[in-house]
Formats: structure tokens, C-alpha cells, sequence
């Protein structure tokens, strides 16, 4: 499957990874409970070195879209909250 | 509950639904965005050169502080020879304080360097992911049926969407960057002339002062002494000369 490391680009992994992913995701999610930037960090960086070491980089021109997005490693409390309400993590696009 | 990379992958998805949202053909949509899309990426230019202003501007200010940070230490050595700690404690201080906004400054600017440095290349990936589209687009309308060659187009489309809002995120991330770093370079400012970052000879001379008075007040010392000495030597000698009369 595609994912996006997003920042960084898109890259093709096995889905056994998946599991991986999840379990460091429910970690990150534990230290955003827990207010730890540090260690939130920590584990986003820990997916994306997970994705970049297991899987193989695309194109820049492939046009496939990704099966799952993981957040950038500097992603700050502050973001999350805008993540996780879906509100304003993304800019609108210029009108 | 949902993790983040589940919430984030719908957050995208949703935000590239409203980007096509309404278009009967997502081709047209998609180059119509993508101008859009330069048109933003120009400013982000604009962006890049006031990064570089800022970035001048804090190369200044570390350059001064440096300056400051030396000065102080050897303002705090002579103090302290002088026999005056307290002097040397507030240079030391003063010192510590300089450094730790250096320190400050050099993260913040690394942290912009980094995130210009994705900006350049997620605009490089778009640019490449538009080029592939506008080619293969002709190709999938004259392969495929026009039902098929639309869902196709719609696929490509979240592509190239997906890594909008990717490089609409990087775009921003940057602005803070650049916000924050100006933001600090402003405190720095203030602090500087508020005379809390300069060495202590810029905040109304006042080392240089007590040190100067210090040196004076040596010299003084000094005069005394010899003062004394000579009046001691002249005493014996007169005494030795009384004594010699006698």
C-alpha cells in the first residue's frame, strides 16, 4: 500500500506494516494525553523511520493517491488539537 | 478511538473534497488550483526573501551578542583580579543571559532553515505530480471510456490534492517559523536596549565605571602607599638626622 509521510512524500510499503504504525500511533496519542511534546514527537519521527527504512520511495510524478497519511515528525500540541478537530490543520486553498 | 494517522487521512481527504467540490470535470478544477497553487507558491517566494531578511537580521543580532558574551567574560576576569566578585558576578550573569538567547535564536533559525528546505521540496513534488498529470490526462481520456477516464482523473486529482495540502501545511508552518523567529529577534531587540543583554560597559558604562573607579581607586592605593612609604623613609631619615645633630 501508499502512505504519505507528510513533508516528505509518499512511499510504497507491505501492509504488515500497518500493525506497526498503529501501535506507535497509539503511543503518540498516549503523549499527547499526557501533554509530552518531546515524546509525541519522538514517536511520529519513530513512524516515519519505520516508513522510510521498510519502504521504497515513489516517483514525484506518481499520481496515486496514499492509503494513509502520517503526521510530520515537528507536529506541535497545538496542531493536534487542530487535527484532531479537523479544523484548520490544513490551510483553505488561495481563492 | 481514531489514532492520528487515521485522523489526519480523513482530515486530507475531506479538505481535498472541498478542493474538487462542484467540478464536472476535476482536469479543469485541478488547473485552475493549480494556478492557484503558484500563485500561493510566488508568495511563498515573497516569503523565502523576508526569511532571508529575518535571517540577516538574527545573524547581526548573534554576531553582537557573541561580542557581548567575550566582552563580558573578560570584563568578569579583570573584575575579579580587582578583587571585585560582585562586579564579576553581574558580568557572568549578563553573560549567561546573552548566551542563552543565542542559543535560543540558533534553534529557531535552524528550525526555518529545516522547514524551507521541505517547502522547496514539496513545491518540487507538486510541480512534478501537475506535469505528470497534464500529460497523462490526454492519454486516460483517449484510452478509457468517459465514465472510466473521470474516475481515473478523480484518482490523479486526490493525488496532486493530497500533495496541496501537503505543501499548503509546509506554507504556513514556515510563515510561524518565520513569525516566531521575527518575534524573538524583536525581544532580543527590547532586552538589548533595555541594556539586559549588553555587556556591562554598554548599559551606562557602569563596569566600566566601577572598574575604571577600581583601577583609580589601585592607583590611589598605590599613591597612598608610596605617599606613606616616603613619609615613613622621610620620618627615619629626619629622625637619623635629628639623632645625627645631636
Amino acid at each position: 500500500m501508499i502512505v504519505r509521510v507528510m513533508g516528505e512524500g509518499q512511499y510504497e510499503v507491505g501492509d504488515d506494516l500497518l500493525d506497526r504504525l498503529n501501535t506507535l500511533d497509539q503511543a503518540a496519542m498516549s503523549a499527547i494525553e499526557g501533554g509530552d511534546e518531546p515524546k509525541l514527537d519522538e514517536h511520529l519521527e519513530a513512524m516515519g523511520e519505520l516508513v522510510r527504512q521498510e519502504g521504497t520511495k515513489l516517483a514525484d510524478g506518481d499520481l496515486r493517491p496514499s492509503e494513509a497519511i502520517i503526521p510530520p515528525s515537528d507536529l506541535t500540541l497545538d496542531e493536534t488539537k487542530e487535527l484532531l478537530s479537523g479544523e484548520g490543520f490544513i490551510p483553505d486553498p488561495p481563492a | 478511538m481514531d489514532g492520528l494517522i487515521g485522523r489526519l487521512t480523513t482530515v486530507v481527504r475531506a479538505w481535498i473534497s472541498k478542493l474538487l467540490e462542484g467540478a464536472e470535470d476535476p482536469s479543469v478544477t485541478l488547473d485552475y488550483s493549480y494556478e492557484r497553487q503558484r500563485e500561493l507558491l510566488q508568495n511563498v517566494k515573497r516569503g523565502v526573501a523576508d526569511v532571508v531578511t529575518a535571517k540577516k537580521r538574527v545573524q547581526l543580532q548573534s554576531d553582537k551578542l557573541e561580542g557581548s558574551v567575550v566582552k563580558l567574560e573578560s570584563q568578569a576576569r579583570q573584575a575579579l583580579a580587582g578583587g571585585r566578585e560582585d562586579l564579576a558576578r553581574a558580568a557572568l550573569e549578563r553573560k549567561a543571559f546573552a548566551q542563552q538567547q543565542l542559543q535560543s535564536l540558533d534553534q529557531q533559525a535552524a528550525g526555518l532553515e529545516a522547514q524551507q528546505q521541505k517547502l522547496v521540496e514539496g513545491e518540487q513534488r507538486l510541480a512534478a505530480k501537475v506535469d505528470a498529470f497534464r500529460s497523462q490526462k490526454e492519454v486516460i481520456k483517449a484510452q478509457y471510456s468517459a465514465a472510466e477516464a473521470q474516475v481515473r482523473i478523480g484518482e490523479a486529482a486526490t493525488g496532486i490534492g493530497e500533495e496541496m495540502a501537503d505543501t499548503g501545511r509546509a506554507i504556513e508552518r514556515a510563515r510561524d517559523r518565520t513569525e516566531q523567529l521575527q518575534a524573538r529577534a524583536s525581544a532580543i531587540d527590547e532586552l538589548v536596549e533595555a541594556g539586559a543583554l549588553e555587556d556591562l560597559s554598554g548599559g551606562g558604562d557602569y563596569l566600566d565605571r566601577e572598574l575604571a573607579q577600581m583601577s583609580v581607586g589601585g592607583q590611589v592605593d598605590a599613591d597612598l602607599e608610596r605617599l606613606r612609604g616616603e613619609l615613613a623613609t622621610g620620618a627615619s631619615a629626619g629622625e637619623l638626622e635629628q639623632g645625627a645633630q645631636r
